[in-house]
């Protein structure tokens, strides 16, 4: 059952990653689209994200009652040393999903409500996905000290360094390209769907140069990422298949080939994912001095691991359909 | 403020937020399938107003709730790593199957909210009812994950160790019926009155009559009969909390000297010091009655407890106090509506009537901040009761104050959002929906 539940904790991971991501990643394109184009810009995302967002953000749910079941001992580590940046991503989250649904709830269209709305919800896209990917990057840095004494070493230090930020940063730009690849598909006019291309390319260059700065960043902070990534298989073979597949939807994404570019970039991303999730399986939290917590010797016990695995199983056969069925209806060009 | 108290403050602010949302959350689907149904029979345009207008106030809500609840899974362990490190494992099993009914909600709410037109109209309707189910599990799977930290089940705590840990023990946990029964019955009352309050006050300004006056119906049906069923199941709690938490009971009725024929203190302010309560009316033996059913038995009293292992006393006898002026008072509502639309049907259209329900407007969700308050001040010192103490299990890092204060100016803001948005929602009901040649949708 152990395997069941990190394979569920896995992919709610990954697809929090993909489908939040494609989430904030369309007000990370509104808040870099001009003026004049801002409202096509939110006509489209709401159609594309407002059946879904909610659904999309369950997956974080999903992963932390995973984590505090499963793996208790890990998730109050990251809790207790993490708690400034999950602090700020908690804030982040409110503010985004209440302003989004405001914005399209409020009963009256006021320009100077709206204005503020629309403010409230692109940054708080853009500093979401920044600290999701400082937790991220934090928790594999090395940087967390179970034995700091000072309150910067402990509470700041263990999250703000040059490799966690680059990969908050990495992180935005991913979300961003996902969420034009998305939106290209969603956008019924060719005016929309030019601009999300050049959107799509523009982010896709962003990606290539923050991960180029997460591995000068590895370097800096010791961590030796590209030793670890080239020097073992599997990762290797990820990071190679994300290349081709990036290299592909470039090429493609001017035939107009929205499906496949789709699952391109879901793929790409996918492939990054795994190569550093292999890279440290099974070791969800690495700390300062070598002390790794591995997912196996910090499990909970037996019973409620497979009572946990059984609760997902059953929980995955009612929503998985119904879920695949919510995504399909609202597509636009089914 | 020192940090285990800022700890405190912030973890019952952030549930006293929640709590709302998720009432409303439970609630306002039923009585929108109810309103969507009525359309789909009678095709009188006015329910499909209602469910319309309902249902964007609904998607107001369900976002506050849904980021409000994302708060609270991370604030679990970001305010109280130790006792999750504990608790985890054992009480995570209703958390679970609530992600998955969530999730369901989730899927469903996009359904219903989006597919206006688009979808079969029973397909559509079925979804409105999905909302509403899977919103009442999930509070009940909530509640009961709350209840095993009042009734803990399901492990043995031996030398400090948790121990033979088994989740569905745990689940079913001996206060888990009563509290679950309780809450979702408080759901419905609270949201009941609140709803046909605000459209009583619409009827009464003569605004948009028709529409106000059906969507008070629908609401005020469910939430008087809840308001009825309220003290029954409010008798079962305080029986069981005797049972599993006598410092609770004892708390709640301020009842400091164990006596044979105890009484029932209503009102009065707890004395501490001098262990009496002054300006209370005590009415004896309907204590033992109410927890054993005779008016002779002893109930615990707090000189039974020591000192170290007692809850506050004068804020759970008040919170208690004020949850029972509310229920009953609620309860005498509900029963006068039900008199009114058997036997006085002039009524209906009084003025005063009318008042009444615009007055209890807020009453049920008084009554909720209240009970609440009683449950989880009451079982202080505790955070799992007998077992893990509260001050054991709050996070090491400092400076948690300002992040109460944080969370407490954000909890701030959203709140005058949301009542800033639902004031403009009312006011474009007749805009909206009023018109009377309403262009027919297919
Ligand atoms: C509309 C709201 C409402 C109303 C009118 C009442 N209650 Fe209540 N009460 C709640 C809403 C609530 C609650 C917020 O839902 C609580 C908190 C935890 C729970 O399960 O329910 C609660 C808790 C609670 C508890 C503590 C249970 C425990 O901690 O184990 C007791 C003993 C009662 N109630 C008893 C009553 C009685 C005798 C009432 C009669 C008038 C009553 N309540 C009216
Ligand atoms: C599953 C549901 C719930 C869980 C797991 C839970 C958990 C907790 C925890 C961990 C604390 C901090 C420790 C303590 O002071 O006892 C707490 C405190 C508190 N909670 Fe709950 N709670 C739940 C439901 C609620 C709800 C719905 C409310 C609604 C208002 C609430 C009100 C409070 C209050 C007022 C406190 C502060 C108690 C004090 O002053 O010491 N709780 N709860
Ligand atoms: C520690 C306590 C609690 C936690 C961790 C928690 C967690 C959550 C989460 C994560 C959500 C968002 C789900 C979504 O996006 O659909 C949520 C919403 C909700 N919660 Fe809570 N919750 C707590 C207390 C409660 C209590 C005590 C109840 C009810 C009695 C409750 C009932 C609900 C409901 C009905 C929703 C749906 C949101 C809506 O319809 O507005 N929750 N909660």
């Amino acid at each position: 059952m152990i395997f069941v539940v990190t394979a569920f904790l896995f992919s709610a991971i990954v697809l929090y990653f993909l489908l939040g991501g494609a989430d904030f990643g369309a007000g990370i394109i509104e808040l870099f689209t001009s003026q004049k184009n801002k409202q096509n810009t939110r006509q489209t995302s709401y159609h594309a994200i407002g059946p879904i967002w909610e659904a999309n953000h369950m997956w974080l749910i999903i992963a932390v009652v995973i984590m505090f079941v499963g793996f208790p001992v890990v998730y109050s580590t990251m809790c207790t040393y993490l708690h400034i940046p999950m602090l700020i991503m908690l804030l982040g989250i409110t503010a985004r999903g209440t302003a989004f649904a405001f914005r399209n709830y409020d009963a009256i269209k006021g320009a100077h409500t709206q204005k503020i709305y629309n403010r409230v919800f692109v940054y708080s896209s853009f500093v979401t996905p920044l600290f999701l990917g400082i937790i991220a990057g934090s928790a594999v840095s090395r940087q967390i000290d179970l034995h700091a004494t000072s309150f910067l070493d402990a509470y700041i230090f263990s999250w703000l360094n040059y490799f966690s930020v680059a990969v908050g940063l990495f992180t935005v730009a991913l979300s961003g390209y996902l969420a034009a690849i998305y939106l290209i598909g969603e956008a019924d006019n060719e005016h929309d769907v030019r601009r999300f291309i050049l959107k799509a390319r523009i982010m896709n260059i962003f990606a290539v140069v923050f991960g180029g700065l997460v591995f000068l960043a590895s370097e800096v902070e010791n961590i030796h990422l590209a030793r670890w990534i080239f020097g073992n298989p599997v990762s290797l073979t990820a990071v190679i298949a994300a290349s081709v597949s990036l290299a592909a939807s470039w090429i493609l994404i001017n035939k107009g080939k929205r499906k496949i570019i789709r699952i391109g970039a879901g793929f790409q991303v996918t492939m990054i994912l795994l190569a550093v999730g292999y890279m440290h399986w099974p070791y969800l939290l690495m700390v300062k001095g070598g002390q790794n917590l591995s997912l196996f010797a910090y499990q909970a016990p037996e019973k409620t691991i497979t009572d946990l695995g059984l609760g997902l199983l059953i929980g995955s056969l009612l929503i998985l359909p119904s879920l695949f069925y919510l995504y399909y209806s609202f597509q636009k060009n089914r | 403020m020192n940090d285990f108290l800022a700890a405190r403050s912030q973890m019952a602010i952030s549930l006293g937020f929640h709590i709302i949302y998720s009432c409303i959350g439970m609630v306002m689907p039923v009585f929108m399938a109810i309103s969507h149904y009525k359309w789909i029979k009678t095709s009188e345009p006015v329910y499909k107003n209602i469910t319309q207008a309902w249902s964007k106030g609904v998607a107001i809500f369900f976002a506050t709730g849904a980021v409000s609840g994302t708060i609270l899974s991370f604030e679990l362990g970001l305010l109280w790593p130790k006792f999750m490190e504990h608790a985890g494992p054992i009480f995570g099993m209703p958390f679970s199957l609530e992600g998955v009914a969530f999730f369901i909600e989730a899927i469903a709410l996009g359904f219903f909210l989006y597919g206006w037109n688009r979808f079969n109209k029973w397909f559509h309707w079925i979804t409105g009812i999905m909302v509403g189910v899977s919103g009442i599990a999930s509070g009940i799977l909530v509640v009961s994950a709350n209840s095993w930290m009042n009734s803990p089940a399901g492990f043995d705590y031996i030398n400090g160790q948790y121990l033979n840990i088994d989740p569905i023990k745990a689940m079913f946990n001996g206060s888990w019926f009563s509290e679950a029964l309780h809450m979702t019955i408080a759901a419905f009352s609270a949201t009941g009155f609140a709803v046909a309050g605000i459209h009583a006050l619409m009827i009464a300004r003569k605004q948009n009559v028709l529409f106000h006056t059906k969507a008070f119906k629908i609401a005020i049906v469910f939430g008087a009969i809840a308001a009825i069923l309220q003290p029954l199941s409010g008798d079962i709690s305080a029986k069981n909390a005797a049972e599993k938490q006598p410092a609770k009971l004892a708390a709640m009725e301020a009842y400091f000297h164990t006596q044979p024929y105890s009484p029932l203190t209503i009102g009065g302010i707890p004395d501490t010091i001098h262990k009496k309560v002054n300006y209370g009316i005590e009415i004896p033996g309907l204590l033992s009655f109410l927890v054993y059913d005779n008016f002779k038995q002893p109930v615990k009293g707090l000189d039974t407890i020591p000192i170290k292992n007692q809850p506050p006393i004068a804020v759970t006898h008040i919170a208690f106090e004020i949850m029972i002026a509310i229920g009953s008072t609620m309860m005498l509502v509900g029963i006068l509506y039900f008199i009114a639309i058997w036997k006085k049907r002039s009524w209906l259209s009084k003025k005063w009537f009318l008042n009444l329900f615009i007055l209890s407007t807020p009453f049920g969700f008084i009554a909720v901040e209240a009970g609440w308050t009683v449950t989880e001040v009451g079982r202080q010192p505790w955070i799992i009761q007998g077992v893990m103490r509260t001050s054991e299990a709050v996070t090491p890092m400092p400076g948690i104050q300002y992040s109460f204060y944080l969370f407490t100016a954000v909890y701030l803001i959203l709140s005058i959002a949301v009542v800033f948005l639902l004031s403009r929602q009312i006011k474009m009901v007749p805009e909206l929906y009023d018109r009377k040649t309403e262009p027919e949708l297919t």
